[in-house]
């Protein structure tokens, strides 16, 4: 009834090539966009904030990322905790080593730095493909878990191994409480989703889908495969490392190597499948259910046990929530292989005939 | 000399150890084209499975002889990964069939998480031992021609036979037996072994069977040198390099780039790590596999990769 388009006539290209054409489309995602900077701030706690929102912005600005690279270049990569952690470590690098850097400047610094790696360690795509592809992308995570682990430098020599930062400060305004946080993170994933959406909907974006709909054939129409890669793989690491900068800086505070290991990287693959493949929406559909499902678990397993009349252990907890998440991963890739993003569309479609589908 | 010649023994027996993961791999992804990320958890879930039936059996059937509770525990747990197998091909691949390879590879990692959470619930969390009777003293060979001889961990040794023994076993029942025909067959082309005949499903089932008891067996053999244990899972990660260095394809790529990548670890650990700071045999398979598909993209033995557009 409300989501029509019918007489929103578009007189010019420029009209009809906007991101959401849809007049309803803009409104809402707008509506959401305020909702988010000015209602949130004052209804949610604390906890919430650390819990659950400041962990799923950045995972979902990760998840772009990582959606570049895998959903629309097609190239599968195992080694976006590795980038996330060549972010965070090189942000830290700047920030501490140079005096006075704004943290900003030390975040891009960081994604910059990201990028240099994810273009080496993207140069085996050239040649090798699929899952050849992806267990070559370990390489890189594998190599940064080691970096930063045992070479002192990048660590500035702390002897615990963990860095830490503390007063962060934007344009003179402190980054200290939960809100504050919040807020930092929602602008650079409202700037970065922009970014990335009119990236791949520009000639760029649309060489990447060529790619990975069928390389040869992208390459026989005149899409040279070399640079359509690597830029997938600059493009989608810079993110990436941006994010992991956020998760290290803003997230965690203090930080070790650990934080970025191989399960990061397999998380981030969950929710871009999970939230659908070449779909930035997806991104944050796919966030939103890995963050919030082991805290869900967490907090309804000792319930239900009590409910039962069971009392479970902390380790029998943890070991059914690995099972539940194994479970429902299996049950959610056989019942919607296409992630969050298609049901999205879908019920979309149906709106538009809601109430009177005839 | 003999130093480098210790090393490379040991590198050896360490990649027979590692070709024994990998075949898991390369048998699967073969006759079902999956990608098995869950073979880390089988082979945990195989060795929980193992030490702990090997404990229960003395202890509720009154059986003295630890050979023969050891056996009945391996048999019971070969069962037990028949009965995985069957469950897996019954309710996750059925469903997920032609489906793209990113997908079935998040399905297994599902399973992964599964089947690490379940073994660890069913069969306790804490660190098992296996005991099959293992030599643990090193012995020293080759002493007239060296000066002091090269010294051999008499385990390595046991464990790179028995690793021997079932690749010669797994390749017999390839080459020799209808079913291995028809194993083949499904690898080759699913759809012409389908349309002569051969049931999909149930070959389904038999590879997963083969790699559930390819997992016991590197579980046994791993779980008796680390003790059993959740980072044993990490044992798949280390086989991975080997897989993609000797071809998805190819069971004796499995067994070459096991060996390549164990001499390489232990070379580059002993003769690179000092300069470095030591712990790089994990990252280092991976560049040395990379390096390999630098040149040959498809692994050292895989099918020749063919695009037509």
């Amino acid at each position: 009834m409300f989501y029509r388009e019918n007489g929103q006539f578009k007189t010019s290209y420029s009209k009809d090539q906007q991101i959401f054409p849809i007049l309803q489309d803009k409104v809402a995602i707008l509506a959401l966009v305020a909702f988010a900077f000015v209602g949130v701030p004052f209804l949610v706690d604390e906890y919430l904030f650390r819990a659950i929102l400041i962990p799923f912005l950045i995972l979902s600005l990760a998840a772009i990322g990582v959606n570049i690279l895998v959903g629309y270049c097609g190239q599968i990569s195992l080694g976006s905790g590795g980038f996330m952690a060549v972010g965070a470590y090189a942000a830290y690098n700047v920030f501490v080593r140079l005096d006075g850097t704004p943290v900003i400047v030390a975040l891009l610094a960081g994604g910059f730095f990201a990028t240099l790696v994810g273009i080496v360690f993207g140069m085996p795509s050239l040649r090798v493909k699929g899952l050849y592809l992806a267990v070559a992308t370990l390489a890189a995570q594998f190599f940064c878990d080691w970096a930063f682990l045992r070479v002192n430098w990048f660590t500035n020599n702390s002897s615990s191994g963990s860095v830490s930062v503390s007063n962060l400060q934007v344009f003179g305004l402190p980054v200290q409480s939960p809100v504050q946080k919040y807020l930092f993170c929602l602008t650079f994933v409202v700037v970065f989703a922009l970014l990335a959406k009119n990236l791949v909907r520009s000639a760029i974006g649309r060489e990447w889908m060529a790619i990975r709909d069928m390389d040869v054939a992208a390459a026989v129409i005149g899409i040279r495969p070399m640079y359509a890669k690597l830029s997938a793989f600059a493009v989608s690491s810079f993110i990436v490392g941006v994010a992991g900068g956020l998760w290290g800086f803003v997230h965690l505070g203090s930080w070790e190597p650990a934080a970025f290991s191989i399960d990061r990287s397999f998380q981030l693959l969950f929710i871009v499948i999970i939230g659908g493949m070449g779909s930035i929406m997806g991104a944050f559909f796919g966030a939103a259910f890995i963050v919030i499902l082991p805290i869900f678990l967490n907090q309804m397993l000792p319930l239900l046990g009590g409910l039962l009349g069971v009392t479970i252990s902390t380790a029998a907890a943890t070991h059914a929530e690995f099972m539940i998440f194994g479970a429902l991963i299996v049950w959610f890739l056989i019942v919607e292989p296409h992630g969050l993003a298609r049901l999205w569309s879908i019920g979309k479609q149906k709106l538009r005939l809601w109430p009177f589908p005839h | 000399m003999a130093f480098f010649l210790e090393t490379l023994l040991g590198g050896l027996m360490a990649g027979m150890l590692y070709s024994l993961v990998a075949l898991g791999f390369v048998l699967i992804f073969k006759a079902s084209g999956v990608f098995n990320f869950a073979q880390g958890a089988m082979v945990l879930f195989a060795a929980l499975a193992m030490a702990r039936f090997a404990e229960w059996f003395p202890k509720y059937f009154g059986i003295s002889s630890p050979f023969l509770a050891n056996v009945l525990a391996f048999v019971a747990a070969g069962i037990l990964m028949f009965v995985v197998a069957w469950l897996i091909e019954r309710l996750v691949l059925r469903h997920l069939v032609n489906q793209e390879g990113t997908t079935l590879l998040m399905a297994t990692l599902g399973i992964s998480y599964f089947l690490d959470g379940f073994g660890q619930t069913i069969f306790g969390s804490d660190i098992y031992k296996i005991d099959i009777g293992m030599p643990k003293e090193p012995i020293m060979v080759l002493e007239s021609v060296f000066q002091g001889g090269i010294l051999i961990n008499k385990e390595d040794l046991y464990a790179a036979v028995i690793a021997a023994i079932l690749v010669g076993l797994l390749s017999l029942f390839f080459q020799k037996t209808s079913t291995g025909r028809a194993l083949r067959a499904v690898a080759d082309d699913h759809q012409a072994a389908q349309s002569i005949g051969i049931p999909l499903n149930s070959i389904w089932v038999i590879v997963w069977c083969v790699a559930g008891v390819t997992a016991l067996v590197a579980g046994m053999i791993w779980g008796s040198k680390l003790g059993v244990q959740f980072s044993l899972t990490a044992v798949a990660l280390r086989a991975l390099p080997v897989i993609i260095l000797g071809g998805l394809t190819s069971v004796p790529g499995a067994i070459v780039g096991g060996l390549i990548i164990g001499v390489g670890e232990k070379l580059s650990e002993v003769y690179l790590g000092p300069f470095v700071g030591g712990g790089i045999e994990i990252w280092f398979a991976y560049v040395l596999a990379l390096v390999f598909l630098m040149f040959r993209p498809q692994g050292l033995f895989g099918e020749k990769i063919i695009d037509r557009v």
